[in-house]
């Protein structure tokens, strides 16, 4: 079952265009890579897909929704693309007001309208999972990264998405963290989520993606299962990501 | 009316500029001089070459005016009669402009030898200053609207009703004691002009002053008739600083020989102020011997009988500022959410707002809300005092929270459209609340200063602490006790609040 499917799509900012042709499909238990060198246009990919960013042309489809060419319409008309995609920013941008435990509830209560009870247990079996249940009642400017990371995670998450969108979500981990984070979105998708992560660590893509797309000035140039790809590249762009990767620090 | 062109040209105008000065800069001109006369104020004494004497040309014809041919100088009554003194002293008049409330207390500094521009006798004046014997006798007149002539004859027929006068007049304390005892409410203003015209429009029912005023303002403007029974019965006197008694003699010698010799009576015919009440009154001074005119003395007054009105005024203040700083805040966000989420018209009609409202004196704002839309809409003094000042501080308001909306990153209203929240949720559940802690401490800040800025609504005759300050001290003749106890009202108020704020302030960093 596909969990996101994009066709044909273009993303024009002004004059310049950002995403040219895009078709790419998740399926429901999948964890997908996608790869590029910054400005290739993955975060835009992603907010495209998130109903972040209005699309020039081409149709984006998750589960019962899509998302056409045109101004973006009110929020009162996403409501389907908000249920069923979770997304975690690049940084985790937690709301800095609120408790690890209230940020995650805050989306299931007031967009959800969950009982308070409900979303407090699932906030904090989320926490517990992700590691972090020992800092529910602690404020983001209290969090490290990483736990800050985990709990935008859980926050994303609350709400029971079938996609999860992740932009860069192992750049300011270390490695140790970094295979944590991969063990989680292994198990996120083994529940039956579409998972969409963009990174430019082929060894994090390795590890723990089965498939990877490389975009390149906003066209998929490769794309095939992650042992192949970042095996045997074919695309220059490719091996450019590669060679990037020959020190493991670097990302 | 056959006013005769005397003209006083006092010494100081011969090292000012000739050249003519344009008529509505005439107060400025006055403030220069009184700025270079205060930096050398002469030690008085007899024999000397050179008079200087203090009035307020702001207070005008008769008294002391701004000669309309030429404003460096002076011309009146007052102007005559201290030309008068100086030749009697052998020596030139100088004029030395000041504020008028202020006067005694400038007389008592150095600042001049004599001050002369109505001013009135009291017990609480003779205490602290010498006084020379009156040279005029005036009568404190009743003005009302025509229709109500038969009506209000005397103040005991004004019960609960408004009743306007200049502050820190003889008017005043009567209307004060008459508060008391038959609960008419005196309405104080600042200058003698507006209690004429709020009395024409209907703002106030009477007006109680000098009839002199009186006569004036019906000449000027008229729309009122002024009752014939005094209320009470007041004189003009000439004031020094207290050891100055034996100039101050002198000066008594002086004036008794010009009430002799027909010289003060034909100044006052030809400022049109004469009438058989002054004979009447100069017959009884000359009769009289020195003493007589000295008024008994009232016992003294404690500081703790002004503090009730003080209080009175603090809790004015603090109802004026709370009241105007809600509208501020309720203002200031509607203005700050248009220009942040509205379209181009409202952004464009808010931006307009504040700059309009933050770029024009919080001054003149009240005096056109209050006087200048008065034949539009005639709103009581307090609310348009709360309106005046809540509309200013809207503004300023404003830019705080919008700059404070502006501050909250981008990335964290997305995440929080990501979980579906609405615009409206999002504003009130992830914006708003954290520009509220970054708005917290201009906001602050702000109320603090609309506190005491609330001072200023004074000009639109509410009495709130610092007036009523003035007032008391223009009474007791020190700004010392006065001050010191209104400085620690303001404290009293100010200094919780900018806890309170530290406190939440510090609450919300922890976090």
């Amino acid at each position: 079952m596909s969990a996101l499917s994009v066709r044909d799509l273009e993303l024009n900012r002004g004059p310049r265009p950002i995403l040219r042709g895009v078709n790419l499909d998740v399926d429901a238990g999948e964890v997908c890579a996608f790869m590029g060198v910054s400005g290739a246009g993955k975060s835009t990919l992603l907010r495209a897909i998130a109903a972040l960013e209005a699309i020039s042309a081409g149709k984006i489809t998750i589960g019962n929704a899509t998302l056409t060419p045109g101004p973006l319409p009110p929020e009162s008309r996403l409501r389907d693309v908000r249920r069923q995609v979770g997304f975690v920013f690049q940084t985790p941008s937690l709301f800095e007001h609120l408790s690890a435990m209230e940020n995650v509830m805050l989306g299931p209560i007031h967009a959800l309208r969950w009982p308070a009870d409900r979303a407090r247990d699932v906030a904090r079996r989320l926490l517990d999972s992700l590691g972090v249940a020992h800092r529910a009642d602690a404020y983001p400017r209290q969090l490290s990264g990483g736990e800050a990371q985990r709990v935008a995670i859980a926050r994303a998450l609350a709400p029971d998405p079938t996609l999860l969108l992740m932009d860069e979500p192992t750049s300011a981990l270390d490695p140790a963290r970094r295979g944590a984070l991969g063990e989680s979105l292994r198990a996120l998708a083994a529940d039956g989520r579409g998972l969409l992560v963009s990174t430019h660590d082929a060894e994090f893509a390795r590890r723990f993606a089965d498939r990877v797309v490389v975009l390149d000035q906003g066209r998929i140039v490769e794309e095939g299962p992650a042992s192949d790809v970042l095996t045997s590249p074919t695309h220059a762009a490719t091996r450019t990501l590669l060679q990037g990767e020959s020190s493991p620090t670097t990302h | 009316m056959a006013r005769e062109r005397y003209i006083f040209a006092s010494d100081l105008s011969l090292s000012m500029p000739r050249a003519p000065l344009a008529s509505h800069s005439f107060v400025a001109s006055f403030g220069f001089i009184a700025l270079i006369a205060g930096c050398s104020p002469s030690a008085p004494s007899p024999g000397r070459s050179v008079l200087r004497w203090g009035g307020d040309a702001e207070g005008g014809a008769p008294f002391v005016e701004a000669d309309p041919s030429d404003p460096s100088k002076v011309r009146g009554f007052d102007v005559e009669v201290a030309g008068m003194i100086a030749k009697g002293l052998g020596a030139k008049p100088q004029f030395v402009q000041v504020a008028w409330a202020s006067i005694p207390q400038s007389a008592e500094r150095g600042d001049f030898d004599l001050g002369m521009s109505g001013i009135e006798d009291s017990p609480e004046l003779r205490e602290r200053n010498s006084l020379s014997i009156p040279y005029y006798e005036f009568r404190e007149v009743l003005a009302v609207r025509p229709a109500d002539k038969g009506k209000y004859r005397r103040l005991s027929d004004l019960a609960r009703r408004r009743v306007a006068t200049l502050g820190s007049t003889q008017a005043y304390q009567i209307l004060l004691a008459e508060q008391a005892t038959t609960g008419v409410v005196p309405v104080s203003y600042d200058d003698d002009v507006h209690p004429y015209a709020d009395l024409v429009s209907g703002r106030v029912d009477a007006v109680l002053l000098d009839n002199i005023i009186a006569e004036r303002s019906l000449r000027r403007s008229g729309g009122f008739v002024i009752q014939d029974e005094p209320v009470a019965i007041g004189h003009y006197v000439a004031v020094l600083a207290k050891k100055n008694a034996a100039l101050r003699d002198s000066i008594d010698d002086v004036l008794r020989a010009r009430m002799r010799d027909g010289s003060l009576e034909k100044t006052f015919r030809a400022w049109n102020v004469w009438n058989d009440a002054e004979a009447a009154y100069f017959a009884r001074a000359l009769a009289a011997t020195r003493d007589t005119a000295t008024v008994a003395t009232k016992p003294h007054q404690s500081i703790l009988t002004y503090v009730p009105s003080l209080a009175r005024a603090g809790v004015i203040t603090l109802l004026l500022s709370f009241l105007a700083m809600t509208l501020a805040v309720l203002a200031g966000c509607l203005i700050a959410a248009g220009r942040v989420y509205g379209g181009p018209i409202v952004r464009a009609l808010f931006t307009a707002y504040v700059e309009v409202v933050r770029g024009t004196p919080v001054l003149l704002q009240l005096f056109v809300l209050y006087y200048g839309l008065s034949s539009v809409v005639r709103l009581p003094a307090f609310l348009a005092a709360v309106l005046g000042l809540g509309l200013n501080y809207a503004a300023y308001e404003a830019e705080i929270y919008r700059s404070a909306l502006l501050a909250i990153p981008r990335s964290q209203l997305e995440a929080a459209r990501t979980l579906g929240l609405s615009e409206l949720q999002i504003f009130r559940l992830v914006r708003a609340p954290q520009a509220l802690r970054l708005a917290l401490a201009p906001m602050t800040n702000d109320f603090v200063a609309l506190l005491k800025d609330s001072s200023l609504v004074s000009v639109i005759t509410v009495v709130e602490l610092t007036k009523q300050t003035a007032i008391y001290a223009t009474n007791v003749g020190s700004w010392v006790v006065p001050g010191l106890l209104c400085a620690a009202i303001y404290l009293v108020f100010s200094l919780p609040l900018t806890r309170v704020a530290r406190t939440l302030e510090q609450r919300w960093n922890h976090v």
